[in-house]
């Protein structure tokens, strides 16, 4: 075993065994921070997979808005009593037992002799100053340009939708602009000349 | 160095694992929206070992927009589940059963 797969290998036992963590936390608090996690390990292994920039946008944001999202919705929602886990305690052998049916079937599935690449096949490794950021701006910018502009089209419904949905109504003692106060107000309400009572 | 093989079972087996965490926490809302977030992590990591080990740039493209749609997905499945909360002082799937669906 080489290095690189040792790393691999210890990102790879994080990020699966956060993800555990996740699953089985019964405080949505500390599921939250198995997520964070096990979006860092998978950063790490996507670092090793030569995708720098989608690595470093992993974490700023996943890690850095969405993660912090949740955390900012779990502890504003004041959760006093939790939904029921009798459920999970009842079903959780037959979970694993799932679990592993799916994974061999998947396993089966992605055998790279079905992908018509060798199982041990190794990716050639860039070049010193091959700059992902630089391959990956070329693209987005010429090819998928209009792919580029619906996503942030998406990005400004998201946002107008989650404040006009997540917004209280007025309160009496909400603070607010009055626009045509604003507008009709003249010089002499917002400039008053004190005379300077100390020299002269 | 890595092989194609072991990184597709590692995301073979975190996308199994965020399934069954899907179905076991089905009562609790926000452990089923972090579950839709492990799911999407184990399917881009599967489009950066492809876009890696076929040496073509389309498949970090595509993570990228994952990326960006996912983030627009948490913040308003986020802001329901605040409306929810509000209107009904419960996350519990299993009691929202207003519609009679």
């Amino acid at each position: 075993m080489t290095l690189l797969q040792f790393i691999f290998y210890v990102f790879s036992a994080l990020m699966l065994l956060s993800a555990v963590g996740t699953i089985i936390s019964r405080n949505p608090v500390h599921g939250a921070l198995f997520l964070v996690v096990c979006f860092v390990a998978s950063a790490g292994i996507w670092l090793m997979l030569q995708a720098e920039f989608l690595g470093l946008v992993l974490v700023l944001v996943y890690v850095g808005a969405v993660m912090t999202l949740f955390l900012f919705v779990v502890m504003m929602l004041n959760l006093d009593k939790l939904p029921s886990r009798a459920g999970f305690k009842k079903y959780w052998p037959f979970g694993i037992l799932i679990l592993l049916l799916l994974v061999g079937l998947m396993i089966y599935v992605v055998a790279p002799s079905h992908l018509s690449l060798a199982s041990n096949a190794i990716a050639i490794p860039h070049p010193a100053d091959y700059s992902n950021v630089q391959a990956l701006g070329a693209v987005i910018y010429t090819q998928y340009v209009y792919a580029f502009e619906i996503a942030a089209v998406i990005l400004l419904v998201a946002i107008i939708a989650a404040i006009s949905l997540a917004f209280h109504a007025f309160h009496q003692d909400t603070k607010r602009q009055n626009i045509s106060k604003q507008v009709q107000t003249t010089a002499a309400e917002r400039l008053r000349l004190v005379k300077n009572m100390g020299k002269e | 160095m890595i092989t194609l093989n072991s990184a597709l079972i590692v995301t073979a087996i975190l996308f199994s694992l965020s399934l069954i965490g899907l179905v076991l926490n089905r009562h609790n809302l926000i452990v089923l929206l972090m579950c839709v977030e492990l799911m999407l992590l184990a399917v881009n990591t599967n489009f950066i070992i492809f876009s890696h080990f076929l040496n073509d740039l389309a498949g970090q493209v595509f993570v990228f927009f994952i990326l960006a749609v996912a983030a627009a997905e948490a913040a308003i499945g986020l802001a329901i589940l605040i409306l929810i909360f509000r209107k009904q002082k419960t996350i519990n799937v299993s009691e929202l059963n207003t519609l009679k669906g």
